[in-house]
């Protein structure tokens, strides 16, 4: 299809914008040396220019999206509808705060309903996202031995089953990583990581469940672990979606986490976001949270700074209508339908994994969590047919792909995360077409490698765009 | 696959060529393949020390970020600068496309001859 500045004819544009009620201001000395390049277009031709753009793509809504470690769970429209009331929306972040109460309340409700569910005595709202917010955590265990004058802390422990982002974001953050080997059944290696610990540890990593879909059945003695060197555990939330209300990572010995709302509390990612990565935080870590902390008195909420906050991360309270839709989706679902939705995402990976098992090799077979990782290897090897083109074939089915080649120790893997928002019938229909990609793949692999065929884009060059990307259109 | 005899092999899927008192250090074939094309590859700086089996390098393919370590102890006399612009050299011609050249080499791991590492190399496939 054309781009937008393909489209864009000189001098046509949109007519029915209302007249601007704020005088013009013109500096005297134009910042900008060139005219800006906009498209120019009318309405209704915008219009399709994004609905076809939408239509060369998958979302939640068109379909199946078991894309592990996502969680890319439907989001309730209730979500939206929240987040669109005007005493939300059309808020400006430097009103005074007594107009804005109600605001200051979901930031407050949300901060104790997430630290119940996770076992936190505090919370910030203003990272933006996952990563956004392991970056944070580690800012607040450096703020934390600095102030103890333990500035010979600077080494981070991180499993090699963790996300990428992990290692990144502790050397951001100023750390040194030591990786350890996870044991042969797919949790951390107890050894291993007594033997990584000392007085230059600052802290451990963790992702539970782990990016294999286990939960660590050693997680308390992980953490008691890495306490009695002197260091701190951090939680990568990434997962909680298979534990929110059975378990609590305060519970387990963690002392900073992070969540990822537009995961784990169906708010939407993957291109319709933005994000938020709130992170929450033990009592001893409490003083240095960045941003704004919410104090309630004699009845009126106002905001005030943490004793030693480490400044902040993001303008003023992060993404907050996320924070609205979240709060909406908790207090919906309530006491009872959070620890029920993470049984469900549980017992649906668990029933696609079962039904999978004769067919495709489970490296880790057995109960997983939320999501499972079969392996490709047996096939690449014997008839040439990849995770990866396993993936690009299930686009052919209207099903988005799995994570592929994720976790690193396991070869031509697909990561498979359901959710708990796909009904059986979904699921079984999805079941259906992967055993028939992989009897066609034994059939006729060149069938399989050259798919998908239905799709706008078969195989776009990935090599090449990583190699010599365009990333701006030249006019 | 076809690893050349002259070559010494490390088992973390390194070449050593030895070429009087220093070494040239790349991928084998084994390795580029398994990790396919690759888009970037990060390489040391003329000068730096390089320590056996620590990582010196790493190499970037469309599927993942994975580190190349040294089965030699010296220090980096010379960098192949080509492959900064040409990643796709490694997987067009693994034995020519050089990382590293090192010297003062003071330590260096038990190698694999080409035949070790060709049964090495299978074993890891299944």
């Amino acid at each position: 299809m054309k781009l937008i500045f393909e489209r864009s004819k000189e001098g046509r544009n949109l007519s029915i914008l209302p007249s601007c009620d704020v005088p013009v201001y013109t500096p005297e000395m134009p910042l900008r040396e060139k005219k800006l390049h906009l498209p120019q277009m009318s309405e209704n031709e915008l219009s399709r220019h994004y609905t076809e753009l939408a239509k060369q793509t998958h979302g939640v809504n068109d379909g199946f999206y078991p894309l592990g470690s996502c969680t890319m769970k439907y989001n309730p429209k209730v979500n939206e509808s929240a987040a669109a009331l005007p005493g939300f929306a059309k808020v400006h972040p430097l009103q005074p705060e007594e107009t804005v109460q109600g605001c200051l309340e979901v930031l407050k409700t949300a901060e104790e309903e997430l630290c119940e569910i996770t076992g936190m005595d505090g919370m910030t709202f203003q990272p933006a996202a996952g990563a956004h917010g392991e970056y944070t955590g580690l800012l607040l265990i450096k703020a934390y031995f600095e102030k103890r004058g333990e500035t010979n802390r600077k080494k981070i422990i991180v499993p090699d089953s963790a996300h990428g982002t992990n290692p990144a974001s502790a050397v951001m953050a100023g750390f040194t990583i030591v990786n350890i080997p996870s044991a042969p059944d797919g949790c951390v290696d107890l050894e291993k990581l007594r033997e990584a610990v000392g007085e230059d540890t600052a802290g451990l990593m963790l992702t539970n469940p782990n990016t294999l879909g286990l939960f660590d059945k050693n997680i308390l003695e992980i953490t008691e672990i890495v306490h009695e060197a002197g260091g701190l555990c951090y939680y990568d939330g990434a997962n909680l979606n298979a534990v929110m209300g059975q378990v609590r990572p305060g519970d387990m010995g963690f002392d900073v986490i992070h969540l990822n709302l537009h995961k784990t509390f169906s708010t939407p990612h993957g291109g319709g976001g933005p994000g938020s990565g709130p992170v929450g935080c033990k009592e001893i870590l409490k003083e240095f949270l960045p941003g704004i902390r919410i104090v309630e008195k004699d009845g009126v909420l106002s905001t005030e700074k943490a004793e030693n906050s480490i400044g902040s991360v993001k303008e003023f309270y992060g993404n907050f209508l996320v924070v609205v839709k979240a709060l909406t989706y908790i207090l919906v679902l309530g006491k009872e339908g959070i620890p029920e939705a993470s049984l469900n995402a549980v017992l649906n990976a668990n029933y696609m994994m079962k039904k999978l098992e004769d067919l495709y090799d489970m490296p880790y077979p057995g109960i997983c969590m939320h999501e499972f990782v079969m392996s490709l290897e047996k096939m690449k090897h014997e008839k040439g047919v990849s995770a990866m083109d396993i993936a690009k074939s299930l686009l052919d089915y209207g099903i988005h792909p799995p994570t592929m080649y994720f976790p690193l120790i396991v070869h031509e893997a697909l990561m498979i995360e359901p959710t708990e928002t796909e009904s059986k019938e979904t699921l079984d229909e999805a079941i259906a077409v992967f055993r028939e990609i992989y009897e066609r793949a034994v059939k006729d692999p060149q069938d399989v490698q050259n798919s998908p065929k239905k799709t706008p884009i078969g195989r776009p060059d990935e090599v090449q765009a990583a190699r010599k990307p365009v990333l701006r259109y030249e006019f | 696959m076809k690893h050349p005899e002259e070559l010494k092999y490390s088992k973390s899927h390194e070449w050593v060529k030895e070429e009087g008192d220093a070494a040239y250090i790349g991928i084998t074939d084994f390795a580029q393949d398994a990790l396919g094309d690759l888009v970037f590859v990060n390489l040391p700086e003329v000068g730096d020390k390089v320590e056996v089996g620590e990582p010196f390098a790493d190499v970037e393919s469309v599927k993942a970020v994975s580190d190349v370590y040294s089965p030699v102890t010296g220090v980096v006399l010379e960098i192949n600068e080509e492959l900064l612009d040409s990643p796709e050299k490694i997987n067009e011609e693994p034995y020519e496309a050089w990382f590293i050249k090192v010297g003062e080499i003071s330590e260096q791991e038990e190698y694999l001859t080409a035949e070790e590492y060709e049964e090495h190399a299978n074993s890891e496939e299944i």
